[in-house]
């Protein structure tokens, strides 16, 4: 079980680092668009936590979170969403396509349900290959609204595959409530497939870790695929800048009481650690995400004639 | 060397590639125990295993969204389309993700994948299940786009295509499935963008693909009866398509007519056109003229399909046209 100051040292380094997209993104630094998973910390720690190196993510357009739980460093984070040379992904994903290859991140997505049959394909992988690795497919609750994610749990039942299928129900499907947009409930269409769904409480970082590393443990045992239903809120808007007039204004205030991060600093200091360690916790975060943003406003710009020959593997003469 | 049909040929080349490197897996509808609708998959899931040989519900979308996970994720598959018609279904995976990774990941790796698919008509399989759909895949970056005419080369293609490191959509035509060839017990490879004359020839130049390089080969016959010696260039890859080739023999021509089976409007053939009419415009002593089926579906009935369908005829008369 992973050290929960570590876990809350993760969600705290993925708030900081969205907390600050948002700022730079008021600023004009960030170009395009972002989607902040501000809120649903703790599903991404949570999971990630229960992962091991060999181990496969495909992620969502919220997909912040997850590349950085997978251990993605802040600098190429920072960069890539920055436009920069430097970035991991060399300036030319951005936000919607942050990718960590080496630690198995096969890339936040622009496209709602695609994740799914990509991370169906990584666990295909680990099975024909032989291995006990596993992969995760995060998606939102209104992706299920999407053909793929039928797809995806349809094979991956009828083959066993070890694919975790992670829903951070956060309740909106972009701009709609999400109840409006699809019929089914999570659990019964899961239960339909014939495949084990475990709900938990997405904004408790231990229970998300409990029931990932139980669910790991299935999957690396062969006994196929899972779902689990992490229910959190999305603190923002579907992207930034958007308004949110569909939204009612007393749902702040009660999203704000299950701050993941708040509850796991009060269970921390409970559990008799220091004050003094938490607040180093969170300066060292702080400064790490600060020092990242400085590293990426001195990098190059992204450049031009590295894309134009990167469509296409170099041809060997 | 061996006479094999063209099934037989990509049967070689998927068996060969499944024998040679483990992480060569196949994927599709009926692949397996059925061999494929086709039988280009034959024999393949006894000899490999299902591991290796999945058959996969009817699910285009999620198919080759696996095929697009399994490559990020070290593997090499090769997945199969029963129809070209049913890309439609998968075309997320392939435009979106497949052909964008390398690309939008920085170059942290590639989708190493190939999408197999018959296209094309004559077997009065109707409009959803005869179409043409080349030109879409040849118009987005980071995808590759083969289609072989001879049993000699889907084989040697093939391979090709497994072991490149990028995804390509290798494009089978159905009615040539049957046709036979000679191909050699170890054939020389035939890389990817490399274009083959079929016959030489003087007079004019006409450019085809897959079941239309057939139609030039009779057209060009049929002019040599008249003393119009047609050249016919089998593009074999069309994306990347192979330029220098084409221009070589315009420069000797002077003439270009070019034919494909799908329909001419935004085809092929229009870029190939455009493009000659850029950079060979000096050697041009006629129109370039394209043959190409009408901006209609592909019909059903014998006698309309038979209407439909760009022919030997249809390609003398371009290049008679052409010469005039």
């Amino acid at each position: 079980m992973a050290d929960p100051l570590a876990l809350f040292r993760m969600m705290l380094t993925i708030r900081e680092a969205e907390l600050a997209l948002s700022r730079l993104f008021a600023d004009g630094e960030v170009p395009g668009f972002i989607h902040l998973s501000v809120g649903q910390e703790a599903v991404a720690a949570g999971i990630c936590a229960a992962l091991g190196q060999q181990d496969s993510v495909a992620s969502t357009h919220r997909g912040h979170g997850h590349a950085l739980a997978r251990g993605m460093a802040l600098e190429g984070f920072f960069a890539e969403v920055m436009a920069k040379a430097t970035g991991l992904c060399r300036g030319r994903g951005g936000s919607m396509h942050v990718a960590d290859l080496q630690r198995g991140m096969l890339g936040a997505n622009g496209i709602v349900g695609a994740g799914a049959p990509i991370a169906l394909g990584a666990a295909l992988a680990h099975r024909t290959r032989g291995t006990d690795g596993v992969a995760v497919a995060f998606f939102g609750d209104g992706a299920l609204a999407e053909g793929t994610m039928h797809e995806t749990l349809n094979m991956a039942a009828i083959w066993r595959l070890p694919l975790l299928m992670v829903c951070e129900n956060n309740g909106w499907a972009e701009f709609s409530r999400s109840d409006t947009q699809v019929a089914a409930k999570l659990a019964a269409w899961t239960a339909a497939y014939g495949v084990r769904h475990v709900e938990v409480d997405g904004n408790d970082v231990t229970a998300v870790t409990e029931a990932a590393t139980s669910a790991v443990a299935a999957l690396r045992r062969g006994e196929g695929p899972r779902v689990i239903e992490a229910r959190t809120h999305r603190w923002r808007g579907h992207f930034e800048g958007d308004p949110q007039r569909y939204r009612d204004p007393e749902e702040a205030g009660r999203m704000a009481e299950q701050d993941p991060i708040a509850r796991t600093r009060a269970a921390l200091l409970a559990a008799g650690t220091a004050e003094a360690a938490l607040e180093a916790a969170e300066a060292e975060t702080r400064d790490a995400v600060i020092a990242a943003i400085a590293a990426a406003r001195t990098a190059p710009p992204a450049d031009w004639m590295a894309a134009l020959s990167g469509v296409y593997a170099p041809v060997e003469v | 060397m061996a006479e094999l049909r063209m099934v037989q040929a990509v049967n070689r080349a998927l068996t060969e590639a499944m024998a040679e490197d483990p992480a060569v897996i196949l994927l599709g509808e009926d692949i397996g125990a059925a061999g494929g609708p086709f039988g280009a998959t034959r024999g393949l899931l006894d000899r490999f295993g299902p591991e290796r040989v999945r058959d996969t519900p009817i699910s285009e979308a999620g198919l080759v969204g696996a095929a697009v996970g399994a490559a990020l994720s070290g593997l090499k598959p090769v997945a199969e389309i029963m129809f070209m018609d049913f890309i439609t279904l998968a075309m997320d995976a392939l435009v979106n993700q497949a052909a964008k990774a390398r690309f939008m990941f920085g170059g942290q790796r590639g989708v190493p994948m190939v999408l197999r698919t018959p296209h094309g008509g004559g077997l009065s399989a109707g409009p959803q299940h005869s179409q043409c759909l080349e030109a879409w895949l040849c118009h987005i970056p980071g995808l590759k786009v083969v289609c072989p005419a001879t049993p000699a080369d889907a084989q040697a293609l093939l391979r090709s295509a497994i072991a490149d490191p990028d995804p390509v959509v290798f494009v089978e035509n159905k009615a040539l499935y049957a046709m036979k060839g000679e191909v050699e017990d170890a054939p020389e490879a035939v890389p990817i963008g490399r274009a083959r004359i079929a016959r030489a020839g003087r007079d004019a130049t006409i450019v085809a693909y897959g079941a239309a390089v057939h139609w030039a080969n009779d057209a060009a016959t049929t002019l040599a009866a008249d003393g119009i010696e047609a050249e016919v260039i089998d593009l074999r890859s069309l994306q990347p398509w192979d330029e220098s080739t084409v221009l070589e023999s315009l420069a000797r021509t002077h003439h270009l007519v070019i034919a494909q089976e799908a329909v001419e409007a935004f085809g092929v053939g229009a870029e190939i056109a455009a493009r000659m009419a850029d950079i060979g415009f000096d050697e041009l002593d006629g129109p370039i003229l394209r043959v190409g089926a009408p901006f209609t579906p592909v019909p059903f009935a014998k006698e309309l399909e038979r209407a439909y369908r760009p022919d030997a005829a249809r390609i003398a008369a371009a290049v008679r046209r052409t010469l005039d």
